[in-house]
């Protein structure tokens, strides 16, 4: 279901918000055994929440623009009294004192926090197989991936748990999982959604954004959470006086004369034929509503995952050594001293991969490798920065794959490390460049499985995004409206609340 | 051989060698809040009050630059004519240690805030008749960073607690050059640089409670060498009496060290000052130096320092030590030895000010602040000075007036500081008040005189010490309250 098709359904009085949130609940208590998506749900704090939203509504008060939405929240953002663990042993019982500013934001908009989603431990991996508690299983084909590190709330949306999920975005952690799940996932300018409370990974490219059943209600989730925040120093206010809101940013004239780039650098080994295909399809279609599509070239493309690694692991060294046992947390049991204690408390608390980019990170910014390194990556980065500055110039859009394949068999990618990072080619560029850039359904391939196709944009330009999105969804269907085969469809969730009798409101 | 036969004529003295001395000096600015959360930065809190999820380093917490830490750390390096960068930036130094919660400390490397200024000092002005020289000393850079936790051991306890009150709390280092060249000079650079910190109202400065502290790296060398000796670092100093005994200490052991071992037997390391003992302690070696890991801190955009803010901040500052002192010598006739003592601590050049306001003369207010003064202060807590200016100047006029003698005014001021009444209620209620009238006093005169014969003969014979006997017995009858002057040409004139 979409959220304007749930807040009609408020407003209408078909059936209230408890109604709703009790049904998702249902859906997810029966279904999530098999997805595992969640990693916690709350039952108890939404169905209050639900029941706060239905008499103020009854009272005829006005409510936020998400009221009543459920919404599933990626793990690794904090949440102020409910256990965010970063699918991490280490933070196994951590509960934060505090809420994330986004979700302070989803709660003053009114929505409904419905579960905690899985990820990759520590948002480091592209399959949510890296998670120190479950396999989260793509709602699409439960022998594969859903994609990572969001691959929880990608398949959380897949599987018509909740309309819309937050995710966050390092190199590929929204796109990816939303491209293998079949659904639409932004990952915003960086700067545009605060940090604030956002377990950092990599904190130069860490940001937050939506994961939605279709293009309208992630640009609506879009806007409840950017905005600078006095809490993150980086977070930052468009230069233009704010961004036109959805759907008013579609011109009347659509994309006509627009001029999409197409990065020739994403056409070569290794990209499935079938996404090239897809990807290529969409060309078409922009050039059939009047844009212009040329081929480019981005050298500096080829960069990007040396450059996204080395800066990636460096800060992520650094953001995940605080997690020493003291303060909170868990503790080893076993050790004589301060150092044993620091030692056996990682060793025991982190996974393998955490570990693997502790030690790449630790050691890229040690001294006589770092001027090798972390500065040359540095460097290259303001490389690829200005890469993108040029083609923004000349381009309003790029079009591209978000993922050289399709979703993988689970258990496959686990045992090779670079091969999983190849899952992460067509979307690191973006977050070193810190552009925005969307990834949303463009059919399927023959064996059925998602796939995905990644629109980028210039710095705060999200709404060209939703626009060129949008019209490509109109000629896609909107991924909302596909429910998995094997699942009962999302509709259901109104005709179990209807046929069980319940009274009209 | 030939070295080692230097070596033993060096050892003989101490002249031989020199010392050189470079400081790194951590003080805490004066903010209310932390450097980059909202928390307080008061000290002595109950453990662990003044602390939130970004002090703490709780995941997902990020720093938010407090404006004022940068404010105070600019019009320090101003103060010490550094030139301040119109843009710095903060990077992570990496290490674990439970004091520090995010196990990185956020502080400034490759672009300090502050860099290239310098500090003249005088040495020779402790003492009123010293030579007075006056030295550079560089200063390299000063940078801003956050302090850390600390650790407590109960005791008898097999446990550690942690209480992360001060950490967050900014600081700024400044990193001098190798430009001092023995203890007295490493002690004056300090006080100078204390005094301008006050001045500036950048710090505090408690050293007691660590609000200034200072880590030394010292080595020594031949007379006449230019290169280097290898240094050794000293932590843990807390006041200027422990630096001055302690690197009198550490410059003895390595002077003893290079005669007996030679230059190479100096080990690059790290010791810390034992008071008890009194000398310096191996805490650890510099070999197999940390690697801190050095990065810019991606949580944190560049600081801008624009041309307009700066001029704000130089402007704010107010008249330094060195400007104060030289103001002095001219207003109020002092002479170098008291114009430095008074404006060595603004506390005090204020209180001496305050006190001239009223109308007291200024040698004579310069006198009772420097001579009578630090006695009762002393004992005072914090080192505040336990009299209000206007009893003390009320007492200096008194005294000027012949209300009540000297002796008694050192009495009265002793008083004042324990009961804090004014000069005018104890005088009152002890009946201190100065015998002037003519009549009382030649009534006691004639007492005196009758009493003692002998030395009126005396007198009379032209001994001149019998007078001052006389005035002796004069001044013990009215038990100290007699005017002297007045008692001095009534006695006279009785005699003749």
């Amino acid at each position: 279901m979409t959220i304007d098709e749930i807040q009609k359904g408020y407003r209408d009085k078909r059936f209230s918000v408890r109604e709703i949130v009790t049904e998702y609940l249902e859906r997810i208590r029966k279904l999530d055994g098999t997805i595992g998506a969640f990693l916690t749900v709350c039952d108890d704090s939404a169905l209050q929440k639900a029941a706060e939203l239905d008499e103020k509504r009854s009272r005829g008060e006005e409510t936020g623009p998400l009221a009543g939405i459920p919404v599933a929240v990626k793990d690794n953002i904090c949440t102020r009294g409910i256990r965010t663990t970063c699918a991490s042993r280490v933070l196994e019982d951590f509960i934060p004192p505090y809420d994330a500013t986004v979700v302070k934001k989803l709660k003053e908009a009114d929505a409904i926090l419905i579960g905690k989603a899985n990820l990759d431990e520590f948002a480091m991996g592209s399959s949510t197989e890296t998670s120190a508690f479950q396999t989260t299983r793509n709602p699409w084909d439960i022998t594969k991936v859903p994609g990572g590190s969001s691959g929880g709330s990608a398949a959380a949306v897949a599987a018509g748990f909740a309309p819309l999920a937050i995710g966050s975005d390092t190199g590929g952690s929204i796109r990816q999982p939303s491209a293998f799940c079949g659904v639409v996932g932004l990952k915003p300018t960086y700067g545009s959604v605060s940090r604030y409370g956002l377990v950092a990974f990599a904190s130069s490219l860490d940001q937050i954004g939506p994961i939605a059943g279709n293009v309208k209600d992630c640009a609506l989730a879009f806007q409840v959470l950017r905005g600078q925040d006095p809490n993150d120093s980086t977070s930052m206010q468009p230069d233009a006086a704010g961004m036109p809101s959805f759907p008013s940013c579609l011109p009347d004239q659509g994309i006509r004369g627009w001029k999409i780039g197409l990065p020739r650098e994403c056409f070569r080994h290794g990209l499935h034929p079938e996404i090239e295909e897809s990807v290529r399809e969409c060309g078409r279609l922009f050039e059939k509503m009047g844009a212009t599509i040329r081929e480019i070239s981005l050298p500096v493309w080829d960069m990007g995952m040396n450059v996204y690694y080395i800066l990636s692991s460096a800060e992520a060294s650094s953001n995940l050594a605080r997690y020493d046992g003291i303060r909170y947390g868990i503790r080893a049991k076993d050790y004589n001293n301060l150092e044993e204690m620091i030692v056996h408390t990682r060793s025991e608390g982190f996974g393998w991969e955490t570990k693997r980019r502790i030690l790449l990170g630790t050691c890229v910014l040690s001294s006589g490798y770092e001027k090798g390194y972390y500065k040359r990556a540095m460097r290259l980065r303001d490389k690829i920065r200005a890469a993108f500055r040029k083609a923004f110039q000349e381009y309003d859009l790029l079009l591209l794959p978000t993922t050289p394949t399709l979703p993988f068999d689970i258990g496959k990618q686990h045992s090779d490390p670079l091969e999983m990072y190849l899952a992460d080619i067509h979307t690191v560029s973006m977050s070193i460049a810190g552009v925005p850039a969307l990834s949303l359904p463009c059919g399927f391939s023959r064996s059925g499985l998602p796939i995905g196709v990644q629109l980028a944009a210039n710095h705060f330009e999200e709404n060209k995004l939703f626009s060129a999105a949008s019209l490509l969804e109109r000629e896609f269907g909107p991924s909302g409206r596909n429910t998995p085969p094997d699942m009962p469809p999302v509709g259901k969730i109104v005709d179990n609340i209807l046929t069980r009798g319940g009274k009209q409101y | 051989m030939k070295q080692k036969m230097k070596g033993s004529h060096a050892a003989d003295g101490n002249h031989l060698f020199e010392t050189v001395i470079g400081l790194e000096i951590h003080a805490e600015l004066n903010t209310k809040s932390k450097i980059f959360c909202s928390c307080s930065t008061r000290f002595g809190s109950r453990p662990n009050e003044n602390t939130c999820p970004v002090c703490m380093g709780l995941p997902g917490t990020l720093p938010v630059l407090n404006e004022e830490a940068v404010r105070l750390a600019a019009r320090a390096g101003i103060a010490l004519h550094c030139s301040v960068n119109r843009v710095s930036r903060f990077d992570r130094k990496n290490y674990f240690y439970p004091d520090l919660p995010k196990a990185y400390q956020i502080t400034q490397y490759d672009l300090p805030l502050c860099e290239s200024g310098y500090l003249d000092i005088e040495t020779g002005q402790d003492r009123p008749n010293g030579k007075r020289r006056i030295h550079r000393i560089g200063i390299s850079r000063i940078h801003l960073e956050e302090d850390a936790g600390k650790l407590i051991h109960p005791e008898g306890e097999p446990v550690t607690l942690l209480d992360y009150n001060r950490a967050g709390v900014p600081l700024i280092e400044i990193v001098t050059e190798p430009d001092m060249r023995s203890p007295e000079e490493a002690a004056a650079f300090l006080k100078a640089l204390k005094s301008i910190l006050e001045y500036t109202e950048v710090s505090d400065c408690r050293m007691e409670q660590g609000s200034l502290r200072c880590d030394v790296n010292l080595s020594v060398r031949e007379m006449g060498k230019t290169d280097f000796g290898t240094k050794v670092e000293i932590k843990n100093l807390n006041s200027f009496r422990e630096i001055q005994r302690a690197l009198a200490a550490e410059a003895e052991r390595q002077r003893e060290q290079y005669c007996s071992g030679g230059p190479d037997s100096i080990l690059p390391e790290t010791r810390r000052w034992d008071n008890g003992r009194g000398r310096t302690v191996s805490m650890r070696t510099k070999e197999g130096n940390q690697d801190y890991r050095y990065f810019p801190d991606p949580d944190l955009p560049p600081v801008f320092l624009d041309r307009s803010l700066l001029c704000l901040i130089r402007n704010g500052i107010p008249e330094l030590p060195e400007q104060k002192k030289e103001r002095f010598l001219r207003e109020y006739g002092l002479n170098p030895y008291e114009a430095g003592l008074l404006t060595g601590e603004k506390a005090l050049a204020d209180y001496y000010e305050e006190v001239v306001g009223f109308g007291v003369d200024s040698r004579e207010a310069a006198h009772w602040i420097l001579d009578e003064l630090p006695r009762i202060r002393k004992d005072a807590e914090n080192g505040e000075i336990p009299v209000k200016s206007h009893y003390l100047a009320d007492l200096i006029q008194k005294i000027g007036e012949g209300r009540i003698s000297r002796n008694t005014g050192k009495d009265v001021l002793m008083e004042m500081a324990v009961t804090r009444k004014t000069p005018g209620e104890i005088i009152r209620e002890k009946g201190l008040s100065q015998i002037s009238g003519p009549a009382e006093l030649q009534k006691i005169i004639r007492d005196v005189l009758s009493r003692n014969a002998d030395a009126v003969q005396d007198y009379k014979k032209g001994s001149a010490k019998a007078i001052g006997f006389l005035m002796g017995q004069v001044m013990k009858a009215s038990r100290g309250k007699a005017n002297p002057n007045l008692a001095r040409s009534l006695l006279e004139e009785l005699l003749s």
